[in-house]
């Protein structure tokens, strides 16, 4: 399964790729902001995206609002500091399907993704 | 800012450590910043909030800890003047603040990315118009600071991040 993980800091992206490589994940795309993403989704098609939300150039949600304005169908876990029930919702209202507070342990992370995965596949 | 502000603070800082670093730390007496603190800065990460409270928040290190703590964090001993040193000392700075804001009840409060400032003895200046506290951290990989100086927006003047300043020593 492809994934692709939208942080600006790369100490993040590097915890989040260390999980899913535990977790069997081997093809791993990086992207350090929203715009980088976009770039790179075409070519790399994602299966499962962890995105940030505070990000310089382009941020997380609207990140999400333009992949799925552009037809992007792959599940979206919010992997952020932001966790206020009102971002949850506007998270959820942009698109985003599963939501984890950092920080957070490999144990929260890895269970939110199978649980965004199982979702998604019964669908 | 009141002292469930700081309490904010403090569990916040508890709960990055232990669940990121698995380091236990322990929140010393907090005082104000105008107090001579216990060890020179010489890494600090920096966050601004903004909405309806505003200000700034530094997580202050000597070098010895920062290096520590950044080892903890990434597995990874690095030096101190490489780009991956200040971004995972900005993740932390991030993560605190991001905690802490999200126990503020009814309030909305965006933070900014986080800046790093690294060199012996530096100060970062923080806003004249908002009472700025200190909290004094103890942890395995040693000592460090979380300050804290945010007000309400509504008795603010302009926005308090925007007369940041950092000093050498």
């Amino acid at each position: 399964m492809k994934v692709m993980l939208v942080d600006d800091s790369k100490t993040m992206r590097t915890i989040q790729r260390n999980i899913l490589m535990q977790l069997g994940y081997k093809e791993i795309e990086e992207a350090c902001d929203g715009q980088d993403a976009l770039s790179k989704v075409g070519a790399f098609a994602p299966e499962l995206l962890l995105v940030d939300w505070n990000m310089p150039n382009m941020d997380g949600i609207t990140f999400v609002k333009t992949y799925r304005a552009q037809g992007g169908k792959s599940p979206v876990v919010m992997v952020t500091t932001e966790a206020e029930k009102t971002r949850v919702v506007e998270a959820i209202k942009a698109g985003v399907n599963n939501y984890v507070v950092k920080p957070f342990t490999p144990d929260s992370l890895s269970q939110r993704i199978n649980e965004t995965l199982s979702r998604a596949k019964a669908a | 800012m009141d002292a469930s502000q700081i309490t904010s603070f403090v569990a916040s800082t508890h709960q990055v450590f232990s669940t990121m670093l698995s380091l236990t730390v322990t929140a010393g007496r907090p005082y104000t910043c105008c107090t001579v603190p216990k060890f020179e800065n010489e890494v600090s990460g920096i966050i601004g909030m903004s909405g309806d409270m505003q200000g700034m928040v530094v997580l202050s290190f000597p070098t010895a800890t920062a290096r520590n703590v950044i080892r903890a964090f990434t597995g990874m001993d690095m030096d101190p003047n490489s780009p991956d040193f200040a971004d995972a000392v900005g993740e932390l700075v991030n993560m605190i603040s991001g905690a802490a804001k999200a126990k503020f009840e009814g309030k909305n409060v965006s933070i900014s990315c986080p800046s790093v400032v690294i060199g012996k003895g530096h100060k970062v200046q923080q806003p004249s118009d908002a009472v700025c506290i200190t909290i004094p951290f103890d942890c395995p990989g040693g000592p460090f600071s979380v300050e804290v100086a945010i007000k309400n927006a509504k008795s603010a003047a302009q926005p308090a991040s925007s007369q940041t300043a950092v000093k050498a020593a």
